[in-house]
């Protein structure tokens, strides 16, 4: 991220009433006088309000209600990788590459994206329905290979799968989180393979 | 006092140092990047790593409290090879520029990687760049060269107290920057020049004109402000190059303001280099004898009474005496140092120096500044009273505007009917004068420079007395100039003598034929159109306001060309050194007016610089004790009388143009440009 870029964000930015609420419920979690320890939370709610992004006004307005130098503000926001300084898509994926999901694919489903959605890695498509990042390891390995999109994760893609969720998203449907082979939480593939004959309690 | 064993010896430190600082105690060098004994503790460029017995890995030295019994050592292998690590790292990406760097010859990382580095690298991949950023019109950066020290950050956070500064982004993609696009906005912002290790932030009007070891050094003192900052003049031939800080924990500890480091290249324009004489309403350019001529000839046969002498605000003590004797010779009583018209009593000391002293400050817990900027009259004082906010919790507040200080102030009132409840103690502001530990005030020019001057004075006078501001070893009345040769003008008593004129009446009975001839030393800063008709002599460094009025001019010279004595806003009694000569046919000062007295048959008694000394030694003996304070006595001061309502004005409209040198100076109006935008006299030439 180099500084200086030019923000095409909006002039001005303030929280909405309800965010504003919830900001100060925020902040009234730390001492007095330490209202800074809010600014991860804060600068989370400011990008959801924003559209998934942080213009410089919202980092802005949340140096000035936790009456920091914005310039903190700038360090912390540019420091973690949640934190998007560019606009992103209305659905926001997030590839992950590393090692296990790799092994089981995940070059794969990141051609399969270019290709259905004419985009490649930090862009957003022109309609601004998906926009699309590589991360590091997202925690789920054991569904690998997986993507999150927003918060939510999908897991055991392959191209054609992701391909039909990227359809469904974009017709606006709902799509299943999680596992997209059916698999119940991270149980082996088929269902449970051990303790099938316990009862719970026995 | 903890005990411990340094390389083999045995010392005894006081508590809560740490072991770098112990170290050096010892008298073993460690080195260092991010660590500034001024500075806050980061810890993060790992240069200062020493042994430490029990440590299993070498420890951090600088961040590191010394505790009972530890033994540190500092010569052993594990130190070189750390040492050598740190250093192959922090050369990782690095790039090898030494040669095109302006840092060259006075850098960190290069002495400290021929003393202490690996003599190869073994890193072969590409070197990660940075794109540069624009600081502002004095800071130059290569970001490429930043080791990430953050010693900018912390200078600007802790000591300018503007938070501008920052770390963006993360690993590899660490950079240093104010992340939106802006200029440094502090008055102390070259310090950050001096205080970047690498070559990242350089100096940006001296960018590749010298290098460190082609320069003559001359220790001085600096004029610019009534402060007297220590400073050393860096000059190569017939040319000051750059002026930097040098070390006085009693005035500028170790930085300078900007102006003060900048307008150096105001020393190179606009100067008088020959004597000129209005012929026919224009100046010709003329030779000394022929300049004499005129002044000899116009002076004849004028009476003493109708001849005036002006001192400005640069002008040293030698040549304020010999202008003196030599108008005083010549039967005037109509001298004047005061040219902003403040109405200063110069018959007690204490009621026009800086009584508490800068390092004075430190000691104080409440601050009331009547009419005045500090951050602009005298950066290094703001600094001070800074420090002591941060440090000390120092509160402050204001009569009379309120501008930003980089701490807060809080507003009392406009003007002097808040000083006389304060005075009077109907404020609730004198109660907590009174309650405070170590209470000072500080008056202003922006207070006295006015028609009620006199009565605003007595005020704060009655404020220092009511509210217990003069204690046992306390003395909490300040006065604050903005101009160097004031003190110096005052204690010599180049004021208006038996049945002499002041200013005010200076400039009215020169409007009115009263006054045939004024003689001016540099005096630019106040209204020369009102001189009338009368017969203006300048004498001075730059085509000014008062060379553009006057009818002879006498080349002289500036503050970096003379060996001058000069008094500072706390009467600390300093000499500034010739670095370098005056050009063309300018002379220094004194001898100027050594000679016009001879060609004037009024010979002053002195033909030599140690023969002036001697005599301004004679008159006032505190003038021979240099660079140190002697307490004044408290005493009466003022004239109690009526006061105006208007609301005090401050006397500084714009900190880069104050003085002949620095309106001459072409990096202070870009300063003006970038940083003074909203100037009520901006010009059509700003856009």
């Amino acid at each position: 991220m180099s500084s200086n870029a030019p923000d095409t964000g909006p002039e001005s930015f303030a929280f909405d009433a309800a965010n504003a609420e919830r900001a100060k419920k925020i902040m009234a979690r730390y001492p007095q006088g330490r209202q800074a320890s809010a600014v991860l939370a804060l600068l989370d709610l400011a990008q959801r309000q924003s559209g998934g992004w942080l213009p410089r006004a919202a980092m802005d307005h949340v140096a000035k209600i936790l009456d920091m130098a914005p310039i903190r503000v700038y360090e912390v926001a540019t420091f973690y990788t949640m934190f998007n300084l560019k606009p992103v898509g209305k659905f926001h994926l997030q590839l992950c590459r590393t090692t296990p999901c790799w092994l089981r694919g995940s070059d794969a489903l990141k051609q399969a994206c270019e290709k259905k959605l004419g985009i490649g890695l930090k862009q957003v498509t022109p309609d601004g329905l998906f926009s699309m990042v590589e991360v590091e390891c997202l925690g789920a390995c054991v569904n690998a290979p997986v993507i999150q999109i927003n918060d939510d994760f999908y897991e055991d893609l392959d191209p054609q799968r992701l391909e039909a969720l990227l359809d469904a998203l974009a017709r606006g449907e709902t799509a299943k989180i999680g596992s997209q082979t059916g698999r119940q939480g991270s149980a082996p593939e088929g269902g449970p393979q051990v303790l099938t004959g316990a009862k719970a309690g026995a | 006092m903890p005990k411990l064993t340094i390389d083999g010896q045995a010392i005894e430190v006081p508590g809560g140092i740490t072991v770098l600082q112990a170290c050096e105690m010892a008298g073993v060098e460690i080195p260092r990047f991010c660590y500034h004994e001024r500075l806050s503790v980061a810890g993060n460029c790992r240069m200062c790593l020493v042994e430490m017995e029990k440590s299993p890995k070498p420890i951090a030295s600088c961040a590191m409290p010394v505790a009972e019994g530890m033994v540190i050592k500092t010569d052993t292998p594990m130190v070189a090879k750390a040492r050598r690590g740190v250093m192959e790292f922090l050369l990782i990406n690095h790039p090898l520029d030494c040669p095109i760097c302006d840092q060259g010859g006075e850098c960190d990382l290069q002495d400290q990687a021929v003393a202490y580095g690996f003599d190869r690298s073994r890193f072969h991949e590409n070197k990660r760049a940075v794109p540069d950023k624009d600081f502002g019109p004095l800071i130059k950066t290569s970001m490429t060269r930043c080791i990430h020290c953050t010693r900018c950050i912390r200078f600007s956070a802790e000591i300018a107290g503007v938070e501008e500064l920052g770390a963006t982004g993360r690993g590899e993609h660490l950079e240093i920057g104010t992340y939106v696009q802006k200029a440094i906005s502090s008055e102390l912002s070259g310090n950050l020049i001096d205080i970047c290790p690498v070559g990242a932030l350089l100096s940006k009007p001296y960018a590749f004109s010298a290098r460190p070891w082609e320069l003559v050094k001359t220790e001085s003192i600096d004029v610019l402000d009534a402060v007297g900052s220590a400073i050393r003049v860096d000059s190569r031939g017939r040319e000051v190059m750059r002026v930097l800080p040098r070390l006085n924990d009693e005035i500028n500890e170790e930085w300078i303001a900007d102006k003060t480091r900048f307008a150096c290249d105001g020393l190179k324009r606009q100067r008088l280099d020959r004597p000129y004489v209005r012929v026919d309403g224009k100046l010709q350019p003329a030779s000394w004898p022929e300049a004499f001529d005129a002044i000899a000839s116009r002076l004849h046969g004028v009476a003493g009474n109708r001849i005036a002498a002006i001192a400005g605000d640069l002008a040293d003590l030698e040549s304020m005496l010999a202008l003196k004797e030599l108008a005083t010779g010549l039967g005037s009583a109509n001298l004047e140092c005061r040219q902003d018209g403040a109405a200063i009593d110069a018959t007690t000391r204490a009621g026009y120096i800086f009584n508490t002293t800068i390092q004075g400050i430190e000691r104080a817990d409440l601050c009331l500044l009547i009419g005045t900027n500090p951050r602009w009259e005298a950066p290094l004082i703001n600094a001070r009273l800074r420090k002591r906010f941060v440090t000390g919790g120092l509160r402050v507040a204001a009569v009379g505007g309120t501008p930003d200080l980089t701490f807060p102030v809080e507003a009392l009132g406009g003007g002097p009917d808040t000083l006389r409840e304060i005075a009077e103690g109907r404020h609730p502001f004198a109660e907590r004068l009174k309650a405070a530990k170590n209470p000072m005030l500080i008056l202003g020019q922006g207070a006295i420079a006015r028609t009620d001057g006199a009565a605003v004075l007595a005020l704060a006078r009655q404020i220092a007395d009511s509210c217990g501001l003069i204690r046992e070893g306390w003395n909490g009345f300040n006065m604050l100039h903005s101009a160097a040769a004031r003190v110096g003008g005052l204690d010599l008593g180049f004021l208006p003598g038996a049945g002499g004129r002041d200013l005010k009446a200076i400039l009215e009975a020169a409007e009115q034929g009263a006054i045939d001839v004024v003689y001016l030393l540099g005096a630019d800063e106040f209204p020369v159109s009102r001189l009338g008709k009368a017969f203006a002599i300048y004498q001075g460094h730059h085509g000014d306001a008062g060379a553009h009025r006057a009818d002879v001019i006498l080349p002289g010279a500036a503050y970096t060309e003379k060996n001058g004595t000069y008094v500072n806003t706390e009467g600390r009694v300093q000499q500034a050194k010739r670095a370098i000569f005056p050009p063309g046919e300018a002379r220094e000062d004194w001898a100027i007016l050594r000679a016009l007295s001879e060609r004037l048959g009024k010979p002053l008694p002195y033909d030599s610089l140690e023969q002036l000394r001697k005599r301004l030694f004679e008159l006032k003996p505190h003038f021979a004790v240099l660079d140190d304070l002697q307490p004044a006595a408290w005493g009466a001061f003022g004239k109690a009388g009526a006061t105006d309502a208007a609301p005090f004005r401050l006397p500084i409209e714009n900190y880069y143009m104050t003085d002949p040198i620095s309106r001459a100076s072409e990096t202070m109006a870009a300063c003006s440009a970038a940083f003074v935008a909203t100037d009520a006299r901006k010009t059509g030439t700003h856009g």
